[in-house]
C-alpha cells in the first residue's frame, strides 16, 4: 500500500510538473477558456476514479496471484456462486457511474448551451486548407500551411528543426485566425468538399465540418496569445498538412487588424480592374499554385496518376480560357471550387498553369474572371 | 491429383481426410476447416503487421522519409480492414470450428459444405482487397471506417473492388454465424441443457447474433456507396438531399456490434483458461452469461458515441453517453468474476495462464479508456486523436487478439496432440507483453498531447514518443517470428500430450483421446459426463 501511494504521488507528481508537460506533453491541455478548464477537470476526475478502482482490482488480482498460487502450496476453495457479491459489484459501478454523469452531463449543457454571440466566425474545411469568413465586417480569406513548412517535409531533420525555432513545424499558416480576447464568439463550421473537423484544443472546440451542413460551437477565449490545432478527422492526402493557428489578441489590436484586413480588400478589388502583364500574372501564380494547388497537381505539375490529372501538357490549361476558368471557379467531381480567390488570384494562378509546365495557353486577366463568375 | 479425386469418389465410408492438396479445397471437415480459418487468418495477421510496420516506421521520425502520404493513408486503411475483416474475425471463427463440436458432443458442424464454402469466400475476398494496392490511383485511402464522401466522390476507382470484397466478407461471416447458431442450437447433446455450455460456447452463440444483425447493415452501407458511386443516387451527398452523416450512423450500427464480435468470444476463452490454471471452478457462471447477453443487447444502442463531434442534438449526446456508460456495469461484472475466480485458488503460470492473466489486466486498461471517451465533453479533446488509437489497440490486441493467443496455446496440444515448448512460450508472451505496452502506451499521451489520428507526419514535440513507440511496435512484430516457431515446432517435434494435458481443466473437449479423431462425438456424452465437465461444478 505504501509502495502503491508513493507511485501515486511520483504520478501526480509527474503530471503536474510544468517542465516535464513542456517537454514531453504527457496530459491535456487545460486550455484557456472556461469550458475547457471544465473539461480538463471531468477528465482528471474520470481519470483517477479509473486509477482508484485500477487499484482496488489489480491489487485483488495481484494479491491473489502472489498469495494463492500453487506453488505455494495454496490449496483451492470451492466457492464459485454469490448472488449477493453480484449484486453488490453490479450496484456499487452504478453509483459510481452516476456520480460521474452529474457534472458530464453538467459542462456538456454549459457547452451546447449558447444564448448570445458577440461575433461569429464561419470556418469552411477546404481539401486541405481552411477559409475564414467574418460575415458582420465582410473579412475573408483562405489559411494555408506555412510554405517553410511545406518545403522541408522532405528535407533533414536539421532543416525542420530550423523551421521549428522560427515557427512551428507544421503547426505553422500563411494567415493566422484573429480573435479578440474576452468575446464570446460563435464558430458556424462547414465543408467544401468532404468532412473535415476543426480542433482548437486550447478552445476545446473541435467540431466536425460537415459538406451541405453547417455545425456550431463557441468559445470565450481568456488569454492573449497565440493558439495551434489541426484537422481532426481523416479528409484525404494532405489531411495531416492542414493546421490552424489562432491568434488571440486585445481588443484594440483586433480592430486594428480588422481595418487593415478591409484597407486590404479594396486595393485588392481595385487591382482586379487593372491589366496585368504576363509576367506579374505569372510571378503571383506560383505563389498561390504553390499554396492552393500543388498538393494534388504536384510543385511540378507532374499530378498523381489515376487521381489528379497532370499540368504537364493538360488539354484544359492548353484549351479555351472559358473552360478552365469555370473548372477553377465551380470545381467538377474531385476537383473543388476555388471561388473563394480573388480575381487577380484566379487570373494569375490560370496563367501561370496555362503559360508554365510547357503549355502554351492564352493569359487570363483579373477581369476575365470577374466576367466569368 | 485426379486419381486421388477418383478414389475418394469411390469410397463412401472413409472417415479420415483425404490426401494432398484437394484434402483442403473440399474438406466439409469441422477441424480441417478450423485449421484453414486459423493459417488464413494468421498469414492475414502478417500483412497487416507488416502494413503497421511501414506506418510506424513512418512516424518513427518527424518529415516523409518512407511514403507519400496518399500511400501513408492507403497502409492506415488497409492495416485496418485486414486486420478487422482478415485477421481477428475469421482467427475467432476458426477457433470456433475448433472447439464448439467438441464443447458440445457433437460430431461437426451443423452445416458442413456451407462451411467450406464460407471459408472459400476468404482468401477470394482477401485477393480482391489486396489487389487494390496495384490497381491506378492506389488503394483506398479512406480509414478503414471509409466515411462517405472521401469514400465516395472523392476515392480512387479501386473503392469499387473494395465493396466487392466487403461483400464477400460479409457473406462468409453471415454463413459462418448460421451455422454456429444451427450447430449450437441443434448439434449439442441431447443431455445438455443452454446453462451446462461453456462459456466459450456461450460467448460465440451471442456473438452469431451480433453477426446476423450487424453483417447486413454494413451490406446496406456499401451497396449505397456503390450507388452513389455510380449509379447517380446521393444518399450521402447533401446537393442531392443526402446525409453524409447518415452514412456514420449506418457504418456504426454496424460498427458497435462489431466492436463486440471481436471481443465476446475472447471473453469466453478467458473464462475457460482461469479456472483451469486457478484450479477452482469459474465464479458466477450465470451471471457471467447474463452479462454477456447484456452488453450485447447495449451494443446496439450506443453506436453514435462514435459521433459526439458530427453535430448532434445535446438531448442525443446525454442518451449515448449514459448508455455507453452503461455498458461498464456487465463488463465490469466479468472483470469481477475473473478475479473472484483466481481469489483462493491454486494458481500456476502456464503460458495460456500469463495470456489470460495480461488479458483481463490490459483490456480492463482498455475499458478505462473506453470509459473515459464516454464522457462527451472530454470526448471533445479525446475524439481523432492518437488516445483513440491507444484506446482500441488495447482492447483489440490485448484484448481480441491476447485472447486469440491465449486460446492456441491453451488447445493446442488438444489439436495436435502435441506439446509446444513451454520455456518458449514463457519467452514469447515477456517480450510480447513488453513489447505491446511500449507500442501502445506512449500513445495515451499523444493523443492527450493532440496528436491527430491518421496523420503521416507530425510536429517535433511528439517526436519522442513516436520514436518510442515506434521501437516498441518493431520488436512486437519480431516476437512473432519467435510464435511462428513455437507453433510449428509443437507441430512437427511436439512431445505427445496428453488428452488432458491441464490436470484441471475442465470441458468435454478434454475427454477426447488424442490425437482428435476425424470426427469428434459419434455418440453423444451421457448426462452424468457434461455434468462432471460442466463449467459450474
Amino acid at each position: 500500500m505504501k509502495l502503491l501511494l508513493t507511485l501515486a504521488s511520483a504520478i501526480t507528481a509527474l503530471l503536474s510538473s510544468k517542465s516535464v508537460l513542456a517537454e514531453y506533453g504527457l496530459n491535456m491541455t487545460q486550455g484557456i477558456t472556461d469550458i475547457s478548464k471544465d473539461i480538463y477537470d471531468l477528465h482528471m476526475m474520470v481519470f483517477w476514479v479509473c486509477v482508484a478502482i485500477g487499484v482496488v482490482v489489480f491489487g485483488a488480482m495481484f494479491y491473489s496471484i502472489i498469495a494463492h498460487r500453487k506453488s505455494k502450496g495454496a490449496k483451492a476453495a470451492h466457492f464459485h456462486e454469490s448472488t449477493t457479491v453480484e449484486f453488490l459489484w453490479t450496484g456499487i459501478p452504478i453509483i459510481i457511474l452516476i456520480a460521474m454523469a452529474i457534472p458530464a452531463s453538467k459542462t456538456l449543457i454549459d457547452i451546447e448551451v449558447l444564448d448570445k454571440a458577440d461575433m461569429t466566425v464561419k470556418v469552411t474545411g477546404i481539401q486541405w486548407k481552411w477559409q475564414y469568413d467574418y460575415p458582420e465586417e465582410g473579412i475573408s480569406f483562405v489559411s494555408n500551411l506555412a510554405q517553410s513548412s511545406r518545403d522541408v517535409v522532405n528535407g533533414t531533420p536539421e532543416e525542420r528543426e530550423a523551421v521549428n525555432n522560427d515557427d512551428t513545424y507544421l503547426l505553422s499558416v500563411d494567415k493566422h485566425l484573429v480573435l479578440p480576447v474576452d468575446t464570446t464568439i460563435r464558430f458556424l463550421i462547414t465543408s467544401s468538399d468532404v468532412i473535415h473537423s476543426w480542433w482548437v484544443p486550447e478552445f476545446a472546440v473541435k467540431q466536425d465540418a460537415n459538406p451541405g451542413f453547417i455545425n456550431d460551437a463557441w468559445a470565450k477565449p481568456t488569454e492573449i496569445g497565440t493558439y495551434r490545432g489541426q484537422c481532426a478527422e481523416l479528409c484525404g492526402k494532405d489531411h495531416g498538412f492542414m493546421p490552424i493557428v489562432v491568434d488571440v489578441v486585445s481588443q484594440a489590436d483586433y480592430a486594428v487588424w480588422v481595418e487593415t484586413m478591409q484597407a486590404e480588400k479594396v486595393a485588392e478589388l481595385a487591382s482586379a480592374t487593372q491589366v496585368w502583364t504576363e509576367a506579374d500574372l505569372v510571378a503571383k501564380g506560383e505563389t498561390v499554385y504553390n499554396a492552393n494547388c500543388s498538393g494534388c497537381h504536384q510543385k511540378d505539375g507532374s499530378g498523381i496518376p489515376g487521381v489528379f490529372p497532370a499540368m504537364i501538357g493538360s488539354e484544359v490549361a492548353n484549351g479555351p480560357a472559358a473552360y478552365q476558368l469555370n473548372l477553377v471557379i465551380n470545381g467538377m467531381g474531385g476537383m473543388p471550387a476555388f471561388k473563394m480567390l480573388s480575381d487577380s488570384d484566379i487570373a494569375a494562378v490560370i496563367t501561370y498553369e496555362r503559360r508554365s509546365f510547357g503549355n502554351n495557353g492564352s493569359v487570363v486577366q483579373p477581369s476575365d474572371v470577374t466576367s466569368a463568375r | 491429383m485426379s486419381s486421388t479425386t477418383t478414389a475418394a469418389a469411390h469410397d463412401h465410408h472413409h472417415h479420415g481426410p483425404e490426401k494432398g492438396l484437394l484434402r483442403w479445397v473440399k474438406t466439409t471437415n469441422h477441424k480441417d476447416i478450423g485449421t484453414l480459418y486459423l493459417w488464413f487468418s494468421f498469414v492475414m495477421f502478417l500483412i497487416g503487421g507488416a502494413f503497421a510496420m511501414g506506418i510506424r516506421s513512418e512516424l518513427l521520425q518527424p518529415g516523409l522519409q518512407l511514403f507519400e502520404p496518399q500511400m501513408f493513408n492507403q497502409l492506415t486503411t488497409m492495416h485496418g480492414l485486414i486486420m478487422v475483416f482478415g485477421a481477428i474475425m475469421p482467427a475467432f471463427v476458426g477457433l470456433a470450428n475448433w472447439l464448439i463440436p467438441m464443447m458440445v458432443g457433437a460430431p461437426d458442424m451443423a452445416l458442413p459444405r456451407m462451411n467450406n464454402w464460407s471459408f472459400w469466400i476468404l482468401p477470394f475476398a482477401g485477393t480482391i482487397l489486396l489487389s487494390t494496392f496495384f490497381m491506378e490511383g492506389g488503394a483506398p485511402a479512406f480509414g478503414w471506417t471509409f466515411y462517405a464522401p472521401l469514400s465516395t466522390a472523392f476515392a480512387p476507382d479501386s473503392t469499387d473492388f473494395f465493396i466487392f470484397a466487403i461483400h464477400l466478407l460479409g457473406f462468409s461471416s453471415i454463413m459462418g454465424a448460421i451455422n454456429i447458431i444451427a450447430t449450437v442450437l441443434n448439434m449439442k447433446a441431447p443431455e445438455m441443457r443452454l446453462m451446462d455450455m461453456p462459456l466459450f460456447v456461450w460467448t460465440w452463440l451471442i456473438t452469431s447474433f451480433l453477426l446476423i444483425g450487424a453483417m447486413p447493415v454494413l451490406a446496406g452501407a456499401v451497396t449505397m456507396m456503390l450507388t452513389d458511386r455510380n449509379f447517380g443516387t446521393a444518399f450521402f451527398d447533401a446537393t442531392g438531399g443526402g446525409d453524409p452523416v447518415m452514412f456514420q450512423h449506418i457504418f456504426w450500427f454496424f460498427g458497435h456490434p462489431e466492436v463486440y464480435i471481436m471481443i465476446l468470444p475472447a471473453f469466453g476463452i478467458v473464462s475457460h483458461i482461469i479456472p483451469t490454471f486457478a484450479r477452482k471452478p469459474l465464479f458466477g457462471y450465470s451471471s457471467m452469461v447474463y452479462a454477456t447477453a447484456s452488453i450485447a443487447f447495449l451494443s446496439y444502442i450506443v453506436w453514435a458515441h462514435h459521433m459526439f463531434l458530427t453535430g448532434m442534438p445535446v438531448a442525443g449526446e446525454l442518451y449515448f453517453m449514459y448508455a455507453t456508460m452503461l455498458i461498464a456495469v456487465p463488463t465490469g461484472v466479468k472483470v469481477f468474476n475473473w478475479v473472484a475466480t483466481m481469489w483462493r485458488g491454486s494458481m500456476t503460470f502456464e503460458t495460456p495462464m500469463l495470456w489470460a492473466l495480461s488479458f483481463v489486466i490490459l483490456f480492463t486498461i482498455g475499458g478505462f479508456s473506453g470509459l473515459m471517451l464516454g464522457i462527451v465533453p472530454a470526448d471533445i479533446q479525446y475524439h481523432d486523436t492518437y488516445f483513440v488509437v491507444a484506446h482500441f489497440h488495447y482492447v483489440l490486441v490485448t484484448g481480441a487478439l491476447w485472447g486469440i493467443i491465449a486460446a492456441v496455446f491453451y488447445w493446442l496440444p488438444k489439436w495436435t496432440g502435441k506439446m509446444y515448448n513451454e520455456t518458449l512460450g514463457k519467452v514469447h508472451f515477456w517480450w510480447a507483453l513488453v513489447s505491446v505496452n511500449v507500442t501502445f502506451f506512449p500513445q495515451h499521451f499523444l493523443g492527450l498531447a493532440g496528436m491527430p489520428r491518421r496523420i503521416p507526419d507530425y510536429a517535433l514535440q511528439f517526436a519522442d514518443f513516436n520514436y518510442i513507440s515506434s521501437i516498441g511496435s518493431f520488436s512486437f512484430a519480431l516476437s512473432f517470428l519467435l510464435f511462428t516457431y513455437i507453433v510449428v515446432d509443437c507441430i512437427r517435434n511436439g512431445k505427445p500430450a496428453d488428452a488432458r494435458p491441464w490436470e484441471s481443466a475442465k470441458g468435454l473437449e478434454w475427454t477426447l483421446p488424442v490425437p482428435v479423431a476425424y470426427h469428434s462425438f459419434e455418440e453423444p456424452p451421457t448426462r452424468a459426463e457434461i455434468l462432471a465437465e460442466s463449467q459450474h461444478s
